[in-house]
């Protein structure tokens, strides 16, 4: 600790801080642009600079490191002559068109202008005009008004991990501006918004649609992946305008992925439903609610009495609220059916019955950053979980050994220091490779099941690399690939065994808003009633008579979206609930209740980490919709389900959850007796399918501008060079995909090294390969 | 010619024979890698070399003047992996003497750098020669592997445990490059903008290791400092400016060109060996350290000895050693002007106070120069160079402001003629006649 004295006011500090940290510690305020917590030291624009005695010139408050007995003075003649000085700089070539820029109101340099610009300029020479850039469908330029601090490129490179914007030329001359020809296409893009401290980065689909000043704000959760990002959503005349990431140290940090962002577009689609809708002689009718509802209770208890409550099944989407899921499966049980699931894109249920408690992350996300060893199983980690990709990058720079074993080798621009790509196929057995390499260097007898297993060079090198951290200092992480996989149960049990042997942590990277949440509202099947309900899976193959889909579009939603598909066509009564209509349910359902996405509804997720985050409505219902758990709140009235008395989502909440405390308990990962699958079986090609970051749920498959982004390319057969000279196929080249039925879809070939041999990657959660069926199917290749 | 004149020459001994004695036998047959040889043999300690350098007095010759010996002290002992740099991004206007070092004599500065590269510890070394002068870069290639032949770089030197391997790297022309961090961002393959300091380089250097970064003459007078012995060294010039010096005289004289005189030799002695002011005029004004080192009047420079202190106390920089003289034929205000846009063109763009301030300085000038002057300009000139200084990352923006400050200072007289008159005091004929580039005609006036 350093004592330094900053105004005539004392305090300590940790070694190695800065003035601008200490003074933020005791509330100074010092203005500044090019200074950012979560970035490198830049010191360029000079806006920092304090007195500090001794000193022979003003210091940058920023980069200058606080010493024993520093006395620094912000506010001295010497600092404010400075301070004032630099703001001249930065106005002289600066248009000054606030009435005109978006930043407008929001403005770092319009705040600090007020405070410490001159009220006329002393230029009158010609003023800088720059280039404006194109980085791509989601941010914005007006290069003329850029200060040149520097954030922005300091964000790609360290943030996002990959040098997407640069400075060219020199001095006066200098602009900022990507690649030539190229966007920017991370997926975190759109923080550079919120880092440009002027208006030179702003957003594109929010710019000139509303001032600042004219929006609400709420607090939120996003409701895209497991992370639970927190958000701010601003509404005008009660529609969402614009999402900003709320900062929470503990989850997002002050980062939004571009998908949780943006993503508030569809939430104003045009193929939002606004009112009931019932399907009468194969025609669609708009009807009034009470129609509808009345509708769906004869429809559910019909098919109840005739063919029994198990002729009914539930596919509730995980990213829907806790409310509503435990609303869902509370009405299902209540017509005495026990099929209802939320794990749609899960295909090995084999776990069922055998788990300790809810899988979860295995430990806080902020404690992923404090893991000095980190194995990541079965992920696209950058698309699937970009801010946990982002948080093992900072790791990975500051020491922390990461490795990968994946089916695809996407560069996650994170240092790796051990990597084992394979089929999917072969990931259980090169998983049980790493445990029985572990169990060797551990000095520990491995079991009877691995006993056949030799161990690959990359297996060792990941084995080394987790063996060489510190005691309980590494993770396991299965990513949602692993989770998805036909043998996910044996992945779990190796992860989970391989992480005991490591004293270390083992977890599950949560897919969607309310992976864990699903769990906790009991939207599982055999929880309550014993053993005798249908996964989601079993619920499709063996179709129902009836289905009540909540928030789910299960053709895209589904591990086999064919198969889904064909089993809700076949149905005789399809009740869905969901804030869009699509031709697909347009054709299977019977009735369409339109329910409110999460900006709409008050509601609660539970993240990936187990912590329960609740929200309020930010906009009021499109048209006639409601929230979905007050739909479901009355139908249970209508189907005389017991215990339905609900006033508010607070009071479902509290029965589904008992007292709220921050965290759910019985979050475990541990499982009982699993036999390990080692085997691998292959006829034809194997699948890698991953789900697109923008067609992961229905709300952001309609958000315009991410489908405009590179992230939402039409999918492609990617294989490697081996496969593509071995089908006669060159890139670009069409080539039909078939799965063993006759579907077949015909798809662009693409070159993609990171393939394993006899694999194709084709992305699933598409309109475009929904026809190919499962995900882990085995393919068929040929030139058209 | 490459030698004009001298007095008690040391880096400029091997330049008599022009192009022709530059290669290492040329080298060796002047006693050159003697010193190197006597060190490894004699197994001299890297302390007791540094404190040779450190009693030579010897200053850094690129610019800053900053004490050889006491920057190569700062480097740790302990680290484990260490660079010597040399910096021959001679881009200072007026400066041409570390490229014909590199010319005439490359070895003296290869042995130097081996010689500083022992005294520090470090195995590797690069040369930043700067792009626009690729046949001297070509020559320093030739000269490494003439040097690496003879086993005077490369794996256990001369059989010592010392080993030692040097690079050739070719900039491509950017002024501030020849800064010592932006040189290092520039080697490391990044955009040439200088570093924040501290961390300095001998803590944080090149690839964020400690690294010892001199300008090209610094590691030429090296091995003459070994041979001669600090202390005969520094008494070749005066207390605390040891040795002799190389000055790069271009302008209005005689016989422009590098001259090398001991530290302390009156500025009217080393105007006389360049032969005096051409065609007999007055001299009006010099710049004594390059283009960014404060310009002097006549009367000053005349009093002045060529040395760090005496021209520090003049007001102005010993700087690099480049001597620009001008005489009555130079419009002040057109020479200014020209400078101003020198350093509008070359700041990195990093620092607000400089991107923005070089641009706002050469606009105004160039107001003036061109009769659009305004009666408030020189203040305002004045005041912008008050925000500048001192208030950036490096000293682009100083070098910037002070021929500003320094020029309305000293002629402020002539920036009033321009604003007022809106032309200039010094005959628009008179100044084409001094160029020396064009032939005086009646007509040319008139127009």
């Amino acid at each position: 600790m350093v004592e330094i004295e900053i105004d005539g006011k004392a305090l300590q500090v940790a070694d190695g801080s800065t003035i601008i940290e200490a003074a933020h510690k005791l509330g100074t305020y010092i203005p500044h642009f090019c200074y950012h917590k979560k970035l490198s030291i830049a010191a360029n624009c000079r806006m920092c600079l304090v007195q500090v005695e001794k000193a022979p010139k003003p210091m940058p408050a920023c980069a200058t490191i606080a010493t024993n007995g520093m006395k620094v003075f912000t506010h001295s003649e010497q600092a404010i002559t400075a301070q004032k000085a630099v703001m001249e700089f930065l106005l002289i070539n600066h248009p000054l068109d606030c009435p005109i820029c978006d930043q407008g109101g929001e403005c770092q340099l319009q705040d600090l202008a007020v405070g410490y610009g001159e009220s006329a300029s002393k230029y009158e020479e010609e003023k800088r005009v720059v280039p404006d850039k194109d980085l791509g469908p989601l941010v914005s330029t007006d290069m003329t008004r850029c200060i040149n601090c520097t954030r922005c490129i300091r964000f790609t490179a360290e943030i996002a991990g990959f040098m997407e914007l640069g400075q060219s030329y020199r001095g006066e001359h200098a602009e900022v501006m990507p690649f030539i020809g190229k966007t920017v296409d991370t997926e975190l893009s759109g923080n550079l918004i919120d880092l440009c401290p002027v208006g030179a980065l702003t957003s594109k689909p929010f710019r000139f649609s509303a001032r600042t000043w004219e929006l609400s704000r709420r607090k939120s959760v996003s409701p895209h992946d497991g992370l639970g990002s927190n958000l701010i959503v601003q509404t005008k005349h009660d529609k969402v305008m614009r999402v900003l990431p709320l900062e929470n140290e503990d989850i997002n940090e002050c980062w939004l992925t571009d998908k949780e962002r943006f993503s508030y577009q569809g939430l104003n689609s045009a193929e939002r439903l606004t009112k009931p809708m019932v399907k009468q002689g194969g025609a669609w009718q708009e009807v009034d609610w009470n129609v509808a509802l009345d509708y769906v209770s004869h429809a559910l208890r019909d098919v109840a009495k005739t063919h029994g409550g198990e002729a009914i099944g539930g596919l509730l989407s995980p990213h829907a609220t806790l409310e509503e899921m435990y609303l869902a499966q509370k009405l299902l049980r209540g017509l005495g059916s026990e099929n209802v699931d939320f794990r749609l894109r899960q295909t090995d249920f084999s776990a069922d019955g055998k788990r300790k408690g809810t899988p979860w992350l295995g430990m806080k996300i902020a404690a992923i950053s404090r893991l000095d060893r980190v194995l990541v199983v079965g992920s696209f980690l950058r698309k699937d979980h970009p801010l946990i990709a982002q948080r093992l990058r900072q790791s990975a720079k500051r020491g922390t050994q990461v490795s990968v074993l994946h089916s695809a080798d996407d560069d996650l621009l994170i240092k790796l220091t051990a990597r084992a790509i394979a089929a999917p196929s072969q990931l259980p057995a090169v998983m049980a490779q790493i445990v029985k390499a572990t169990l060797q260097l551990k000095g520990v007898a491995a079991d009877a099941a691995l006993a056949g297993v030799t161990v690959s060079t990359e297996a060792q090198a990941i084995a080394q690399s987790l063996v060489s951290g510190n005691e309980g200092g590494s993770g396991i992480l299965l990513g949602n690939f692993a989770q998805q996989h036909p043998q996910a149960a044996t992945l779990q049990a190796l992860g989970h065994q391989l992480a005991s042997a490591l004293g270390g942590k083992f977890g599950f990277l949560g897919e969607a808003a309310n992976s864990v949440g699903g769990y906790v509202a009991k939207a599982v099947p055999g929880t309550v009633n014993g053993n005798a309900g249908l996964n989601a899976a079993a619920m499709l193959k063996d179709p129902r008579q009836a289905y009540v889909v909540l928030g789910a579009e299960p053709e895209l939603d589904c591990a086999d979206g064919a198969q889904a598909l064909a089993a809700l066509s076949k149905a005789a009564a399809v009740v869905v609930l969901s804030p869009f209509k699509s031709q697909a349910m347009l054709d299977y359902a019977a009735v369409l209740l339109p329910v409110s996405p999460f900006s709409e509804t008050s509601g609660t997720f539970i993240n990936t980490e187990g912590r329960v985050q609740s929200f309020y409505a930010a906009a009021k219902p499109l048209g006639e919709t409601r929230p979905a758990w007050k739909v479901l709140r009355v139908l249970g009235n209508l189907l005389d389900v017991a215990g339905f008395e609900f006033n508010s989502s607070e009071d479902v909440r509290a029965e589904a959850l008992g007292d709220t405390p921050g965290f759910v308990s019985g979050l475990d990962n541990g499982i009982n007796a699993v036999m390990l699958n080692l085997m691998a079986s292959t006829n034809g090609l194997e699948r890698v399918a991953d789900v697109p970051i923008h067609f992961a749920d229905s709300l952001v498959r309609r958000a315009p501008a991410l489908q405009q982004a590179r992230d939402s390319a039409a999918p492609t057969a990617r294989m490697n060079k081996a496969l593509l000279a071995k089908l006669g196929v060159a890139a670009g080249d069409h080539v039909r995909v078939g799965a063993g039925g006759t579907a077949t879809v015909t798809l662009a070939a693409e070159l993609d090294v990171g393939v394993p041999d006899g694999v194709v990657r084709i992305a699933a959660a598409h309109a475009d390969t929904c026809a190919l069926g499962a995900m882990s199917a085995a393919l068929t290749v040929e030139k058209v | 010619m490459a030698l004009i004149d001298t007095i008690n020459p040391l880096l400029t001994t091997g330049w008599s024979k022009g192009d022709a004695g530059w290669s290492l036998k040329d080298y060796e047959a002047r006693g050159g890698y003697a010193q190197l040889k006597r060190i490894l043999a004699s197994k001299m300690t890297q302390d007791e070399v540094i404190a040779e350098v450190k009693k030579s007095a010897l200053r850094g010759r690129g610019g800053a003047g900053f004490p050889a010996g006491l920057k190569w002290s700062f480097m740790p002992k302990a680290a484990p992996e260490k660079y010597v740099v040399c910096n021959t991004d001679e881009g200072e206007p007026g400066t041409f003497k570390d490229r014909d070092l590199l010319r005439y004599d490359p070895h003296s500065t290869i042995e130097g750098m081996i010689i500083a590269a022992y005294a520090v510890g470090a195995k590797r070394g690069y040369n930043y020669i700067h792009g626009e002068i690729f046949d001297i870069y070509q020559r320093f290639e030739e000269a490494l592997d003439q040097a690496r032949a003879a086993g005077y770089l490369g794996e256990r030197i001369l059989g010592s445990d010392f080993s030692f391997d040097l690079f050739a790297h070719h900039g491509w022309g950017a002024y501030i490059c020849g800064e010592e961090t932006g040189l290092l961002e520039s080697i490391e393959g990044k955009k040439g903008q200088p570093r924040y300091k501290p961390p300095f380089p001998a803590n944080f250097g090149l690839y964020g290791r400690p690294t010892t970064i001199n300008n090209t003459e610094t590691f030429a007078a090296i091995p003459f400092i070994m041979g001669m012995g600090g202390e005969a060294y520094l008494n070749l010039g005066k207390p605390n400016n040891g040795g002799t010096k190389l000055f790069s005289v271009s302008g209005h004289v005689n016989r422009p060109g590098n001259y090398e005189v001991p530290m302390g030799t009156p500025f009217a002695k080393l105007l006389e060996m360049a032969g005096g002011m051409r065609g007999g005029r007055k001299l009006k004004a010099v710049i004594p350290g390059g283009s960014s080192a404060p310009v002097l009047p006549a009367d000053v420079i005349m009093d002045c000895t060529m040395d760090y202190d005496s021209i520090a106390k003049a007001g102005s920089m010993l700087g690099s050693g480049a001597v620009i003289v001008m005489d009555e034929t130079v419009c002040m205000v057109k020479a200014l002007e020209r400078l101003s846009y020198f350093y509008f063109e070359e700041s990195c763009g990093q620092c607000t106070p400089c991107r923005e301030g070089s641009g706002w300085l050469y606009r105004v000038v160039h107001r003036i120069e061109h009769g659009e002057g305004r009666a408030e300009d020189l203040d305002l000139l004045n005041r912008v160079t008050d925000n500048m200084m001192g208030k950036t990352i490096c000293a682009l923006a100083d070098a910037a402001a002070f021929p500003v400050r320094s020029f309305i200072k000293h002629f402020k007289s002539e920036f009033e003629y321009h604003i007022e008159h809106k032309k200039c005091l010094v005959d628009p004929e008179v100044q084409r006649a001094g160029s020396g580039f064009f032939r005086a005609s009646s007509a040319a006036g008139a127009a």
